[in-house]
């Protein structure tokens, strides 16, 4: 793909609604890193894109995190650049935070906290959702 | 005859932490490694489990995980945090190792 | 690939990206520069410093899209458009300059 093809994105083709699920921890698996990856890339689409953090998914939000002992990538203040391309809308499930003994002060983004019937409408209301 | 298990999984993941609890004889060592070191945290459903453990293993957890996943100032008191060459010691000092993957 | 710099080996990946971001110096710069036939201008190296410290927050490079709205944000209006940035770097602003920046190829640039 050239950098204007990338530019125009998906071009003057129809806006759907996109969820991407993210479950997993981060480091411990590639899906995590993976799915950040992805929507970036998708980002170029210029597509209705909302983003879910439930169950250990929630952990790729974390601050303070620092891989340098671990010899990985610490892609967590990548997130921070997720508004740059214009997705804003970030997702956490209230439970699982609790669950994890965290709270919003524990993330390094903004989120909006939901509870279950409201991640089951967010969810109920998109046309494609990428589980990861 | 004292065994070391790891635990390399989120224990809201998967059951291995779970079952090593089960089966870790008293005076055995589990050390929680990778994803593991989720179970190695104050305030979570699974921090009771560990405390209880505690009175009857030693439980140890690999630095490097707990600072990679920004959780250094979580950790349950009494957990020992060792690095690489660490792991290597409690290797040596145990006669076997039990990995719950 | 790979060329030398004050005698040490730099390698480079099939398309002309540094393999360890870490080894940039801004003789490297100047070296990747002059294979994309570019001359180091203050202008060029406005962009390419921009890129380094944008990498350093974020540790990513940015889409050609986003980067010129940083751009435009950070060092002002006139500079942020696909325009001034294409005439510093013609074969992509995002491409070149973050290959000058010693930085990965942009996310999302196949």
């Amino acid at each position: 793909m050239s950098e204007e093809e990338m530019i125009e994105g998906g071009g003057e083709g129809v806006i759907k609604k996109f969820l991407y699920l993210n479950r997993r921890a981060p480091y411990g698996s590639i899906y995590a890193l993976e799915s950040l990856e992805v929507v970036l890339i998708g980002a170029a689409f210029e597509q209705d894109v909302s983003v879910a953090f439930i169950d250990d998914g929630v952990y790729q939000l974390t601050k303070g995190q620092d891989t340098k002992g671990v010899e990985m990538k610490n892609f967590s203040p990548t997130y921070r650049a997720l508004e740059m391309y214009d997705v804003e809308k970030l997702y956490v499930f209230k439970e699982s935070l609790d669950e994890r003994g965290l709270t919003e002060d524990d993330l390094i983004v903004d989120v909006e906290v939901v509870d279950a019937k409201q991640m089951a409408d967010l969810m109920d209301e998109q046309e494609v959702i990428l589980s990861f | 005859m004292p065994t070391l298990h790891t635990v390399n999984k989120s224990p809201f993941d998967k059951t291995s932490l779970n079952s090593c609890l089960r089966f870790a004889k008293d005076g055995s060592s589990i050390l929680l490694i990778e994803d593991g070191v989720y179970a190695a945290l104050n305030g979570t459903t699974f921090t009771e489990a560990v405390k209880t453990a505690m009175k009857n293993v030693t439980v140890y957890a690999l630095q490097p995980d707990i600072e990679a996943r920004g959780m250094a100032n979580k950790v349950i008191d009494g957990i020992k945090l060792v690095d690489y060459a660490g792991f290597v010691d409690l290797v040596e000092q145990n006669d076997r190792v039990e990995s719950w993957l | 690939m790979a060329f030398e710099v004050d005698g040490k080996t730099i390698e480079t990946d099939e398309e002309g990206y540094l393999v360890d971001l870490s080894q940039w110096t801004e003789e490297i710069a100047n070296k990747l520069a002059e294979g994309e036939n570019l001359e180091m201008t203050s202008d060029r190296w406005e962009i390419v410093n921009f890129l380094r410290e944008y990498y350093q927050e974020y540790q990513i490079a940015p889409a050609v899209r986003v980067l010129t709205k940083a751009v435009g944000k950070k060092l002002g209006k006139d500079k942020g458009t696909s325009k001034y940035l294409y005439e510093l770097f013609p074969y992509g602003p995002a491409k070149q300059a973050c290959k000058i920046a010693g930085l990965p190829k942009p996310t999302g640039c196949v």
